[in-house]
């Protein structure tokens, strides 16, 4: 194969496994809900379940079909952009999901929009300026950020900014979002919370690759030739460092879509995470097929996105 | 600023004005505050404030933003499938029932004039005139009809089919005259149309993205597992309406973010707050509470057909050595009453008060317990997170019962499952009931021998005569009569041990006015928006 052609190929072949990946999660999704104790009927009818009762609402939803054939159809209907009907509320996925998954890509955006560059400057610093009190600062503050649980930090901020200053409010969704300074307001303790989560991950993986390549014969070269720290830093080390960096950052960013359950329930703000978790303990099977698609999907793009840059990044590779 | 003595808590608040809701006199409160050592000074002032929360004028306007402790996506507004607080209070804001239960436990018209019967049997039941659904539709017969048979389709899912199966003919008689007949006698009939499920529909409805009844409210937004929105409806068939111009609900599943919203004042009605937040809204001026007792209760079960329940003696040993108090103070903070062994609370019009709560006597118990042989055998007691508190009912238990030489083990198992592998089947477990609305229900699914739920395996011919004669009973005499003797009859025979019935506490702003305990449960029954409104 022509040297050229190579990174197309990684492209291809990547893509070609995502989607694998795709179709084996949804099968192992579906036989693992299969698996939980009780379906939709049961779970619908709670203390009234007595057996005729339960066949009748199996029969009257098209529960009594073998598992496998609900499972072809609903890959089926996928492959023609259909997400099916909802069992437990006979509305359509797409209805439910539509409105949620904005709700949280919104804040997933805020976020990795205020994170990213300050865990990504807060990395590049404290590796440039190893041994320094600013670095051991960044450390010291990382660690203590990654070992605090978030429903810690996200119900003192409650209690801090809400109940006492009165400064936020403390319910994210249905307060009130008429002007931008509200919309702030209302953002405001949801984001910091996350952000507090993600950028201690992006931080420390970020100082570790830059000292990694800062330690290089080239860069050591760089030195010799009489290059600034900060061009020493950016321009020979950065490049080499950037494939580690991006992963990274990809794995703390789609930990945004579908794991922010606390958050989502503190703040009662109403995303994926949470129809994920209501849709599991109704047993509401295209419901939880529909988000685990998501939730792989938006891992998957990020994470094959890393590795891109990593691959074009790379000189050995391009 | 009214003086108020230390320790007084919003608890004693609510108890003080709960009294004078059940009527008890000005004299009857001093004395009862003198006697726990308060002055009548103080005690005056108290009760100026609790007369100030019961009695103040009703405004109208404004909205209303109430949280539940449970939302998913399986919320509906189809009163059939209604399964939590949170479906119980949108179909209450959105629909009528025919009847409904009044704070004293009183059965009252709503959409029905009246519901009669010379036999128990065949009902007839009368509607009112002129209400109209949201859609502009005026109710009829047909639509009650509709509304009732649903029930018996096995494709609706009713939480209430196995109710409503007694009715086995439900027709219509002129526009505004129903008759149902049941397969046999149950004088209960009006209390059980005023169960949540039975709200009325308007005649075919099947869509239910959105609400069309004849409610207080008319639905203008629902998201299920997000939050709805409710606006006044100005066309309400009862005189004065609705006082609120609007009123979302939504939930927070998670009790500190729930008092957390009202306290920063993003909500103004928190439902279900745990007894332990009640520490943080005391002292604070701006939240009020609203405590009901509706007969919820988690109870000692002791099976009767096993060891160790078979020993003579042993199970009216363990009754003496529940320590009730202890109970009600550590285990539920004081949220709780003390019960007598039987299932029909205090709340319930049919609750017999003669029969007296066991006294806490160990010595008592150890006789028993030594006569029964089983002083120093170690038996287990199976407890769960999943029934409340019942990890901690059975740990006083077992340090009741270490001070007398019984050794009881205390078994705790894991939530998931508990219902389906334990309850019912241990031979001393813990169960949790949840408040039903007549004694006969109760008796029927728990007591009688042939009880679906019988958890201590009681069986008695007396009892199962006893329940079928007051169910076809249309002389509230001679019903009263039976219930009571039937809740004697549980308190000493059975092997259920009830040592408390759980209380309800909702808190919300201090400018909500309107709200009173209701024998269905918390959020007055959960059909407070209709009834509250908020004070400037």
């Amino acid at each position: 194969m022509s040297p050229s052609l190579l990174p197309w190929f990684l492209v291809v072949q990547r893509l070609g496994i995502a989607l694998l990946t795709l179709v084996i999660v949804s099968f192992a999704v579906f036989f693992a809900t299969e698996l939980l104790p009780g379906d939709v009927a049961e779970i619908l009818l709670g203390q009234a379940a007595t057996p005729e009762a339960v066949a009748g609402l199996r029969a009257a939803m098209g529960l009594d079909e073998p598992a496998l054939s609900r499972f072809v159809g609903w890959l089926v209907g996928l492959a023609q952009g259909d997400l099916g009907t909802s069992y437990v509320n006979n509305m359509e996925v797409v209805e439910l999901i539509a409105g949620r998954l904005g709700n949280s890509l919104r804040l997933a955006g805020v976020t990795t929009l205020l994170s990213v560059p300050v865990a990504l400057s807060l990395g590049i610093g404290a590796a440039m300026y190893r041994g320094s009190l600013f670095d051991r600062m960044v450390s010291v503050l990382t660690i203590s950020v990654i070992s605090v649980p978030e429903f810690m930090v996200a119900t003192l901020a409650v209690l801090i900014f809400a109940v006492w200053l009165d400064w936020l409010p403390a319910l994210s969704y249905g307060a009130d979002v008429s002007s931008i300074g509200a919309m702030l307001k209302a953002y405001a303790m949801p984001v910091i919370t996350l952000s507090c989560v993600i950028s201690a991950q992006m931080i420390r993986m970020t100082r570790a690759a830059v000292i990694e390549t800062l330690n290089t014969p080239y860069v050591e070269m760089a030195l010799l030739k009489g290059a600034s720290r900060r061009r020493m830093v950016l321009i020979h080390a950065l490049p080499n460092a950037l494939g580690p960096i991006a992963n990274a950052v990809a794995l703390s960013v789609s930990y945004l879509v579908g794991g922010v359950i606390i958050v989502e329930t503190i703040f009662n703000y109403p995303g994926v995470a949470k129809l994920m978790v209501d849709a599991v303990s109704t047993r509401d099977l295209p419901l939880i097929q529909s988000c685990a698609m998501i939730f792989c999907v938006s891992y998957l793009s990020l994470i094959t996105l890393a590795d891109l840059i990593a691959i074009l990044s790379n000189p050995r590779l391009r | 600023m009214t003086k108020t003595p230390t320790n007084w808590t919003l608890r004693d608040d609510a108890m003080v004005e709960q009294m004078i809701r059940r009527g008890a006199s000005r004299r009857d409160l001093l004395k009862m505050l003198m006697s726990s050592g308060i002055a009548a000074s103080v005690g005056g002032s108290l009760l100026l404030r609790a007369d100030a929360a019961v009695a103040s004028t009703p405004v109208t306007g404004g909205t209303l933003k109430a949280a539940g402790w449970s939302s998913s996506t399986a919320d509906t507004l189809d009163p059939a499938k209604a399964s939590l607080s949170t479906d119980y209070v949108r179909c209450c804001a959105f629909y009528n029932r025919l009847t409904f239960l009044d704070e004293a436990g009183q059965v009252q018209m709503e959409l029905a004039e009246s519901v009669s019967s010379d036999d128990a049997q065949t009902w007839e039941v009368k509607l009112k005139s002129g209400v109209t659904f949201h859609d502009g539709k005026t109710l009829a017969a047909e639509d009650v009809v509709f509304s009732l048979k649903r029930h018996l389709d096995e494709a609706v899912g009713s939480k209430v089919n196995s109710i409503a199966k007694q009715m086995t003919e439900i027709s219509k008689v002129d526009d505004l005259t129903v008759k149902i007949v049941l397969a046999a006698p149950n004088a209960d009939l009006p209390t059980i149309l005023a169960l949540h499920h039975f709200m009325i529909l308007a005649d075919g409805t099947s869509d239910f993205s959105t609400a069309n009844g004849t409610g207080a409210f008319i639905c203008e937004a629902f998201e299920p597992g997000v939050r709805s929105i409710a606006v006044k409806n100005p066309n309400y068939f009862k005189g004065q309406g609705a006082y609120l111009d609007s009123f979302e609900f939504f939930g927070i599943p998670d009790n500190n973010a729930r008092v957390n919203a009202l306290l920063s004042g993003d909500i103004q009605y928190a439902a279900s707050v745990n007894p332990r937040s009640s520490r943080l809204l005391d002292g604070n001026d701006s939240v009020a509470t609203l405590v009901s007792t509706s007969g919820n209760y988690t109870n000692l079960n002791i099976r009767k057909d096993l060891n160790p329940g078979q020993a003579e003696g042993f199970i009216e040993g363990m009754k003496y050595l529940l320590n009730r108090e202890a109970i009600q103070k550590s285990a539920f903070r004081g949220f709780a009453e003390i019960a007598n062994d039987q299932p029909v609370s205090p709340a319930n019009r049919y609750h017999n008060p003669n029969v007296k709560p066991r006294d806490f006597d160990p010595e008592r118990a150890k006789s028993l317990f030594d006569k029964a042989g089983l002083l120093g055998v170690e038996i287990p007691v199976v407890a769960s997170d999943a029934a409340t508190a019942s990890v901690d009912m059975a740990t006083i238990l077992q340090q009741s019962g270490s001070e007398i030489g019984m050794n009881l083990k205390v078994d705790r198992v894991p939530s998931d499952g508990y219902w389906s592998n334990y309850w019912l089947k241990a031979p001393v477990h813990f169960g949790n009931i949840n408040p039903r609305p007549t004694p006969d229900i109760l008796f029927s699914l728990l007591y009688s021998s042939d009880a679906p739920w019988n958890e201590s395996q009681y069986k008695s011919e007396k009892f199962d005569s006893l329940l079928v004669e007051a169910r076809g009973a249309l002389d509230e005499e001679r019903r009263t009569a039976i219930y009571w003797e039937m809740q004697e009859m549980v308190a000493n025979e059975a092997g259920t041990a009830i040592p408390v019935y759980i209380s309800n506490m909702d808190a919300f702003s201090a400018k909500l006015g309107g709200l009173k305990p209701n024998p269905l449960g918390g959020m007055m029954g959960y059909a407070f928006a209709e009834y509250v409104w908020l004070n400037a």
